[in-house]
């Protein structure tokens, strides 16, 4: 074998590109298996439902509760709402979601890919002349693409709930306050951020969970049997999370990023005016829109 | 390498076109060479047993003729077509005409035994449920199976997980059967059920079976032709009679089950036992 230091990765690079490349044809006709769709929707999403509502809410509280704490000392509690609503959806949902799904489905589909890898399911399958990037993976990427906007919705609808049982039960904000500060400072591309969002890491998910476990024996490290699938699982879990993180901060440098202002990767000064850094909910941002 | 025995198979073969053609194969995994210009054909209708030792490049050769490896070099073409994982259309289309029965079975673990069965049918063709399910019940009465229909792979024993493979391998009435290791783990009374299946498939239905086995007894029951590999290479290809009677003492010592002997080198002996260790 040759090759320098950057053919391993860039070799892995190529494998996942050309995964999805075969992949995708399969994608764009999800009526061939909408049995094992709907069996994919189930797990990954009807599901996910409890742990995802159960952490949406304690968010939610959380958030509502930090926030609350600070707005007071600038007599700005009026804010709650839009504060709780903008942090939900731009930034806490999609990114508390994905991390759960990968926890939670990630891990598990990796792990099936493996063993199914590991005992020759995978070569059965295209000896019995089935495409498993059709009947294996294209089920799992559909509804993990559907599955993940839908979590992310409730996330946030749970998570709002959770910041108004804080603001409104227990510090006697006006639910009007809480409602309408949160109305007045969502906009539409704030959700848009989120859809984004969601159907970005969704597919970050799929493919880096599915592809692991299905490309397990082609790793830098070929793995095999037991020991090689907990690795990899992990592996994939570790992989997941740091790429949606990653593209966490990508989306929302390039949805936040003003019109004929820097880029958000430019360093700033202490003196530039672009170094104002304070959200259009703070009185005191004077470059708010 | 050439074969020393190259004697015609049993029943001589109707079609001289072969079934499974093997021109120049060198194969190998991870960087290593484990097979180098091997040839072989398998004509139709016979019973054609490849056997080697462990690590002898069998399964290697087995997933070459599968298309589920990348050749290093050499042309392998299966009922006229070419075998290449690099032509997945074609390949798709010529693995409907063949089954594969794994080792272990290799069945759909999410799945129950009959599920397993039935896919191929619920895949390719358009036939409705009920005809589905009468003719998996029919492969599995073949396979003495029909009590196991409901059960899923993690509750069948090793020799019903091959009969359960081997159910599925064949629902589509395949033209060619591959089969990896029947006997391996199976006592010989289960082993003996299998190489009669064997022989009724390949009578009653007219099928061309490949066989990849190191179960000397059980190829020497069913299979018309028997090749050896080993060294890199094919050591011998013929009836068992052809090749007992050959020159070459380490097949005839396969054949009779002898050990190889292996003069020991006292120092070399050493060195191996104390490499990598310091003093």
């Amino acid at each position: 074998m040759s090759g320098g230091p950057l053919s391993t990765p860039v070799a892995g690079l190529g494998r996942f590109g050309l995964y999805l490349a075969l992949l995708a044809p399969h994608l764009l006709r999800p009526w061939r298996q909408p049995g094992a769709v709907l069996r994919q929707l189930h797990f990954i999403g009807a599901r996910s439902v409890t742990v995802i509502a159960v952490a949406g809410g304690f968010v939610g509280m959380v958030v509502a509760l930090q926030f609350h704490d600070t707005l007071v000392r600038f007599g700005a509690v009026g804010m709650l709402g839009a504060a709780v609503g903008l942090s939900l959806i731009r930034e806490l949902a999609p990114v508390l979601t994905a991390l759960i799904v990968i926890g939670r489905v990630g891990s598990a589909m990796c792990a099936e890919m493996g063993i199914m890898r590991s005992d020759n399911q995978v070569d059965a399958l295209e000896c019995m002349a089935i495409d498993p990037y059709g009947y294996l993976l294209a089920p799992r990427f559909i509804a993990t693409l559907i599955a993940v906007p839908l979590l992310t919705a409730l996330f946030n609808v749970v998570g709002i709930g959770g910041g108004w049982f804080v603001g409104v039960v227990m510090f006697d904000i006006s639910g009007g306050a809480y409602f309408g500060a949160m109305a007045d400072s969502v906009l539409g591309r704030d959700v848009a951020m989120d859809l984004v969002k969601a159907l970005v890491f969704a597919l970050v998910i799929v493919w880096i969970c599915t592809g692991k476990g299905f490309l397990m024996h082609l790793a830098a490290r070929p793995a095999f049997g037991a020991e090689g699938v907990s690795r990899t699982t992990t592996e994939a879990v570790v992989a997941a999370s740091i790429t949606v993180l990653f593209a966490d901060y990508i989306i929302s440098a390039l949805m936040l990023r003003q019109p004929g202002g820097k880029s958000p990767w430019e360093i700033s000064g202490p003196n530039s005016a672009s170094a104002c850094s304070c959200s259009r909910v703070s009185p005191a941002c004077s470059t708010s829109p | 390498m050439k074969p020393d025995a190259n004697a015609p198979p049993g029943p001589a073969p109707a079609d001289p076109r072969p079934v499974l053609s093997v021109r120049g194969l060198s194969a190998g995994y991870g960087g290593r060479q484990v097979l180098e210009n091997v040839d072989f054909d398998v004509h139709e209708n016979e019973i054609f047993a490849i056997m080697g030792a462990s690590g002898s490049g069998k399964t290697t050769l087995l997933r070459q003729m599968l298309g589920l490896s990348r050749p290093l070099a050499g042309e392998i073409e299966l009922l006229g077509e070419r075998v290449h994982p690099d032509e997945r259309e074609a390949l798709f289309r010529l693995r409907r005409q063949i089954g594969v029965a794994f080792q272990h079975g290799a069945l759909i673990n999410s799945m129950s035994v009959i599920e397993n069965i039935e896919l191929p049918l619920r895949q390719h063709t358009r036939l409705d449920r009920a005809t589905i399910r009468i003719m998996s019940r029919m492969k599995l009465e073949m396979m003495n199976l029909l009590g196991a229909e409901d059960y899923m792979p993690a509750e069948l024993s090793g020799g019903m997980l091959k009969r359960a493979g081997l159910a599925r391998a064949v629902i589509m009435d395949p033209r060619v059967l591959f089969f990896d290791e029947p006997s391996a783990g199976l006592d010989p009374a289960t082993a003996d059920e299998l190489d009669n299946l064997i022989l009724g498939l390949r009578d009653a239905h007219n099928m061309t079976i490949v066989i990849v086995t190191h179960a000397l007894e059980s190829a020497a029951r069913i299979a018309d032709r028997i090749m050896i590999v080993g060294d890199g290479g094919v050591r011998a290809i013929g009836t068992l009679d052809s090749l007992r009677a050959s020159d070459d003492e380490s097949i005839r010592s396969l054949l009779e089950r002898r050990t190889r002997r292996r003069e020991l080198d006292g120092e070399a002996y050493i060195e191996r036992l104390t490499a990598d260790i310091d003093a």
